[in-house]
């Protein structure tokens, strides 16, 4: 987030400034992305069945990668709907 | 020789005694091209997130298979053909891991709570996709249903008007 424009410095003045949210696969217990983990990719999908992008979700470039492929992996093997209508 | 994770869906109404054999039958196939089955997990009858040839429910199992890669290439060929097999997929993995797998362990808990479901979403990162995140208009759901077109004011155009010289058009 660069929004260092001078007028927009001061948090008060941002009415929808949001605290940068870490990335939900980094640190000492975060979960492994594995394809077998059906309850984690869970969180990872909308209503619909769509990966969440990662704007959303504050998961890192390398690990949004990691986890389409694992939400793919499980699509096909019928883990997870491929869309929910 | 390199490590797969190998994991195919039975038919429903295969009896678990014919998915046992069925593992009995690849494992044969590996050890007869210099492989070798070094685990495997049953997750049971599980019901799929969609129907495959017309089957809403499937056996799953998971083989981990250190052999190589002729003898995986022979148990896929076999699992096309075996009309008993929905689907198969083979991953290449680094390391089999320890103990029971997510699925394994995921399947314990969704028993005791799958009523909390709910909260277990909303519990994610402060506030959820929903309410913390949503700060450039993906409304966590898809786009509603467009309305109908509008056109020209909305409806048909109304009566023309009777035309002043039509019958002196024609007569002349």
């Amino acid at each position: 987030m660069s929004m260092t424009n001078t007028a927009t410095t001061n948090p008060a003045r941002r009415p929808f400034f949001r605290r940068r949210k870490s990335d939900p696969f980094q640190g000492p217990q975060a979960p492994k992305i594995d394809y077998k983990d059906v309850r984690l990719l869970q969180r990872f999908i909308s209503e619909r069945g769509k990966i969440v992008p990662s704007r959303i979700t504050a998961v890192s470039m390398k690990n949004q990668r990691a986890l389409a492929n694992a939400i793919k992996r499980a699509r096909f093997l019928a883990l997870l709907p491929y869309v929910i209508s | 020789m390199p490590l797969y994770e190998h994991v195919y869906i039975a038919r429903q109404d295969a009896t678990p005694q014919a998915v046992e054999d069925l593992t009995n039958q690849i494992k044969g196939t590996l050890e007869s091209n210099g492989g070798k089955l070094v685990g495997q997990e049953q997750w049971g009858l599980r019901t799929l997130a969609y129907r495959i040839k017309k089957n809403r429910k499937g056996h799953y199992v998971m083989l981990h298979v250190d052999a190589p890669a002729a003898a995986v290439q022979e148990v896929e060929r076999l699992q096309k053909i075996n009309e008993d097999v929905l689907r198969y997929m083979t991953v290449k993995v680094e390391a089999f891991e320890e103990g029971p797998s997510a699925m394994m362990k995921s399947r314990d808990r969704d028993d005791r709570r799958r009523g909390e479901f709910g909260d277990d979403r909303g519990g994610f990162g402060g506030g959820g996709f929903g309410g913390g995140g949503r700060d450039r208009g993906f409304g966590g759901g898809d786009r509603g249903d467009r309305g109908d077109r509008g056109g020209f004011g909305g409806g048909d155009r109304g009566p023309r008007p009777p035309r002043e010289n039509a019958t002196e058009g024609n007569a002349q």
